[in-house]
Formats: structure tokens, sequence, C-alpha cells
């Protein structure tokens, strides 16, 4: 893909992370369970990454030159399904199983049960190092394809995540490219108040990574940054995505307590309207 | 006697018999993987030489990837190898490795079915001196529950091979089990190595009871037997090589000659090979079992001959097994 980012491609773009919103609202309703500010935070990056960034196929999810995207948090995951079926992996219908029986989207992402996605996860801070695993087959292979991985700052309190950050940098995999969530909170309050993380991007440099700091909700920016990150030659990048968590809802915005719930219908029918009401003013 | 079909080694029994570690099995296994396979990986977390990776990765350092002490990060970059075509082999203590990333290899590994070879070495008090904090004596009862695992405990380091050569043609997680101290070579070339069959090493006219013996200490079954034999009770002892998925239909045909069992492992007695067979017998032809191995406890420093003397695993102790095991009949 990764088509020239002009005004109007950039508007399609925020018109479709709008409809993202709308899908993951009316989806976690259906599910009952599930999260909310997460997913609602990172659709403009979901929606930079699959109508824009990546070199994928939905036709053909395993096509082996494919660039790789790494959910590594994965409570996460309705931002990917409704990205997905949006991008037509599946029919949008199916955003009504998620967490029920006998459905492919499970409550957290498992590999084997949906065409399209690159692990299974849930448990915080493996992701990287799967991430990891398939940028040095990349390596090995001499393939041109490029893996990215998306992380929480709540999983960089696991150790896994920093093993892996010193192993990345160890092998130079600049074909590896990081994006972490920087929304500030987890499920039970604010991350600087549970284990501080900042400064962020000067514990990453001194690792030994190039590490870019961007407004996450800002398309533009990240796809910039994407985009940097593409000509360093011999360190991994990060992107410090720093995104409002709840984003596109005002009374989910910044709100920890929407971690882990969903809407029930009458917060999701505002929800709906205060998107609709965005989305009015975009077009 | 001796199966006299399977070629085993004939100085078994003698006082100067070969010894040699089984993880030398896995070394020289994963070398000649390397030499035909060029999707093989080897991936250690600082133990190159104890776990014998470092013949592969002498030998293709390209395709070798030090971890540092790092085992969760070691089993997630397996598993990301595993998903992109790669075959790859992760080794380190077992207590580290499947102990310390368990839920690392659960999520990424056996639930993402992904093609890692998970070597656990160091396994049981045969780890000896360094103390129970380094010897995996509940390794394979901690995997044993996951669906879409295959488990090999190799008898010696010339099935242990053989089982590393075998699981790199297997499409999903296996776990190959170690052991660090020389023990002897029982098997030879020649003696078949089938995945997923129990092997009959000796043989009886008349059974009265089947001692089924996983790891070095078939071994010490064997020794058991061949004494046992000369005292008029005669029995038969199957190396069970893969615990998983266990060999049902060799076991029960077995268990309905001789009506008893005795299991014996250099592992807990709860959850590894003894509670596999007690669950088959339980469901499908409940018979009396006794279990040789670790009594739900931990054990100590000291030589390996000395630890299976004082917990209850030697020689004398099978015997004694097999005595109560055929009164309770």
């Amino acid at each position: 893909m990764a088509s020239e980012l002009n005004d109007e491609k950039l508007k399609d773009l925020k018109l479709k992370a709008n409809q993202i919103r709308q899908l993951i609202i009316t989806t976690l309703l259906e599910a009952g369970s599930g999260h909310s500010a997460g997913p609602l935070g990172m659709a403009d990056i979901f929606t930079a990454f699959y109508f824009h960034i990546l070199n994928h196929d939905p036709k053909n999810p395993n096509w082996e030159d494919r660039d790789r995207l790494v959910l590594s948090n994965g409570h996460i995951c309705p931002v990917q399904y409704a990205t997905l079926s949006l991008a037509g992996y599946f029919p949008k219908e199916e955003l009504k199983t998620l967490r029920k029986i006998n459905s492919r989207l499970q409550g957290h992402p498992h590999r084997a049960s949906l065409r399209g996605l690159e692990t299974t996860s849930g448990p915080l801070g493996e992701g990287l190092s799967q991430a990891i695993g398939m940028a040095l087959v990349g390596k090995l292979d001499k393939k041109n394809y490029r893996i990215y991985c998306l992380t929480s700052d709540g999983e960089h309190e696991e150790g896994n995540t920093w093993e892996a950050v010193m192993f990345a940098a160890k092998n130079k995999l600049n074909n590896l490219t990081q994006v972490i969530d920087r929304n500030y909170i987890q499920i039970d309050g604010n991350t600087e108040n549970i284990m501080p993380l900042d400064p962020l991007k000067e514990k990453y440099e001194s690792f030994n990574w190039n590490a870019i700091e961007i407004d996450g909700n800002d398309i533009k920016s990240f796809i910039e940054a994407i985009e940097k990150a593409k000509s360093v030659p011999d360190k991994p990048t990060i992107i410090i995505a720093r995104t409002i968590p709840g984003k596109g809802v005002s009374f989910m915005e910044n709100d920890y307590h929407w971690h882990g719930k969903p809407p029930n219908k009458e917060e999701a029918e505002k929800a709906l309207s205060e998107l609709e009401t965005l989305r009015s003013k975009l077009t | 006697m001796l199966n006299p079909d399977l070629k085993l080694n004939p100085k078994l029994f003698d006082q100067d018999v070969e010894v040699k570690p089984t993880r030398a099995g896995y070394g020289e296994g994963l070398l000649a993987l390397g030499e035909e396979n060029p999707k093989v990986i080897a991936l250690c977390a600082d133990l190159t030489e104890s776990t014998y990776a470092h013949l592969f990765a002498e030998k293709f350092p390209d395709r070798f990837f030090q971890c540092g002490v790092a085992e969760q990060n070691m089993a997630a970059i397996a598993a990301g190898l595993g998903v992109s075509g790669k075959i790859p082999f992760m080794s380190s203590y077992a207590t580290f490795s499947p102990g310390k990333n368990w839920e690392t290899i659960r999520t990424t590994i056996i639930y993402n079915n992904s093609n890692v070879k998970i070597a656990g070495h160091h396994s049981g008090i045969m780890t000896g001196p360094d103390g129970a904090t380094h010897q995996a004596t509940e390794d394979i009862a901690s995997i044993r529950s996951w669906p879409n695992i295959k488990i090999f405990v190799p008898c010696d380091s010339i099935e242990g091979k053989k089982a590393t050569i075998k699981s790199a043609s297997i499409n999903g997680p296996v776990y190959l089990r170690f052991s660090r101290d020389k023990t002897p070579i029982m098997t030879t070339d020649a003696t078949p190595f089938e995945a997923g069959k129990i092997s009959v090493f000796w043989v009886s006219e008349n059974p009265v009871a089947t001692i089924f013996s996983t790891g070095y200490m078939t071994y010490y079954a064997l020794l058991a037997a061949k004494e046992l034999q000369r005292e008029n009770i005669q029995v038969v002892v199957a190396n069970v090589s893969t615990i998983k998925p266990l060999d049902q239909k060799n076991i029960l045909s077995l268990i309905e000659k001789t009506k008893s069992a005795v299991t014996v492992e250099d592992h807990q007695v709860a959850g590894g090979l003894g509670g596999a067979v007690a669950e088959l017998l339980a469901r499908t032809l409940p018979s009396p079992i006794e279990f040789i191995g670790l009594q739900d406890t931990f054990a100590e420093s000291g030589k390996p001959k000395e630890l299976i003397e004082k917990y209850g695993m030697g020689v004398k102790s099978i015997k004694e097994a097999v005595r109560k095991v055929i009164e309770r009949k």
C-alpha cells in the first residue's frame, strides 16, 4: 500500500477511524464485556496501518511477503477486529459474535481462530519477543517486509518486555518498529502512580533504540514517524504514540474506569451520537 | 531377558558399560538437523555448553541466537520464528524453561500452535550437587495437561539423538527432556525408536508385573528385572520414551497379561509418567499400581547415585514395589 498521503486520503482515513470507533461501540455493547478505552484510543493508528501503511492482502492473509502487525496487548482487540472487518478480512456482521460461543472473535485474539491475526495474545509482555522472532526470519531470509508490534505502557511493567528490548537492540533489528500506546492508564489507575515509566523516550534511547514521540491520534504525524523508522540503518525504532484513551467519546476520554468495561445501551447511544457529530464535521 | 529383537547394547549389564549424558544426544541430534535442514534454528539462554547447543552454535552461528538469561524472551522469540516457517529448538534447564516461562510457552507456543521444540535439560535428581533449585522434578507434570504438545523422555544419549531428530519432523510443539549426569547406554543405533510407542526392553515368559520406566531410570528398572528373575519373579520392562501421547494400546495389552504396574521415573510421582499410566488404568483397566519417583518432596545436593538411594528410587526400591504390587493383585 503506502500511497501518497494527500488531503483527500487523509480525510478518508479520518472517516474510516470514525467508522471503526462506531463499530467498536456497537460491538462492545453487543458483547456485554470487553475493553473500551484502549480500542477507541488506538483507532487512528489501526486505520493508518490497515488502510495506508501495511503491505497486506485481506484475500491472501498468509501471503509470505506481507508486513506483519503483532498486537501484544491483546485486550484492545475490538479495534483490531473492527479494522480487519472493514479492511475485508471478514464480514462486519460477524463483529456481533465477539466473546460469544462458537465465534472466531475470541475475547483475546487467537491466531488459529481468525485469518489475519499474526499471534495469540492477552497475557502481557509477550508480543515484542514474538515480533522479534518474525523480524529475525525477515533478516535470515533477506525479505523486505517489516514487522510492527503494538504494545501498551502498562505491559512495560512486565520483565519480558525489557528482555525483548535488549535483544532487539543487540541484533540491530531495523526491520522492527514498536508502537507503544502511551495513554497513561491501566486497569488499576494512572500508570505513573502504579509504576512510573517516564522518561520513556530516554529509557529507550539508552537501550539503543531509535525513539520518536508523536501524537498518536494524529494520523499524519503517525504515518510520517513510520516512514522515518524505515530509513534507520541499524536500530529498531519505537514510536511513542501519545493517545487519549476513550478518544472520541467525551465521557470516556482519559478516565481509567473505562479501561476494562463496555458501555451500556444508554452510554452506547450517547457515544454513537457524539461520534456521529464528529463524523459530520469531517465531511 | 533383554528383548533380542531390539538390538540393545550387548554390554548393557557389564560393569564397564559405556556411559554418556542423555543431553549429549540433544547436541548431536541438533547438529545433524542443522546439516540437513536449513530451517532449523537454535536458541539458548546462557547455557549453551551445558545444553550441548554449542555443537550447533559453532557450526551454524547465523542460525543460533544467544538470548542471555531471559527464558520468557527466548520462548516468545521461538514462537515468532516457529510461525514464520522456521523450526526453532530452544534449550535451557527445565526448572527455568518450561519452569520460569511456563505461561509464555502456553500462550505463544502451545495455544498459538507454533512449531517450537523445547529442550528441558538438567531434569530430575540426576542433576545432583547443584541441589533442588536446579533439579527439575515437576516439569512433566506442569506441562502434561497442555493440549497440543508431545513429550519425549529419552532413556540414553542415542535415543536422545533420535528423539531430537524425530521432533523436527513433527509439525507442532514438542518437549524433549534430558538429564545432566552420565548414564549407561542401553540402546544402539540399530534399536528402533518410534514416537508414541513404548518399547519392551525386558521380556519374560510368564510376567507377573509390568515396570513402566522412562528416561535413564529404565537402566535401574532393567537391573531390578534381572535380579527379580534370579528370585523367580518374572516381569517385563517397558521403556516409555513418549509420555504424551501415551501408547495406550500397548500399555493396556501388557496390563492385560500382568494385571499390575510399577512406574519408574526421576520426577515427582504426581503428574508424571506414573500419573499418566494411573489415569489410563483407572479409566480403562483398574489394576494395582506402585509409583517410584520423588514422593512429594524436594531432594537436595549430593551425588546422583546417593540421591537415588536416599530418595527410594534405586534397584532395591523398585524390587520392593514389584513385590508389593504383586501382593495387591
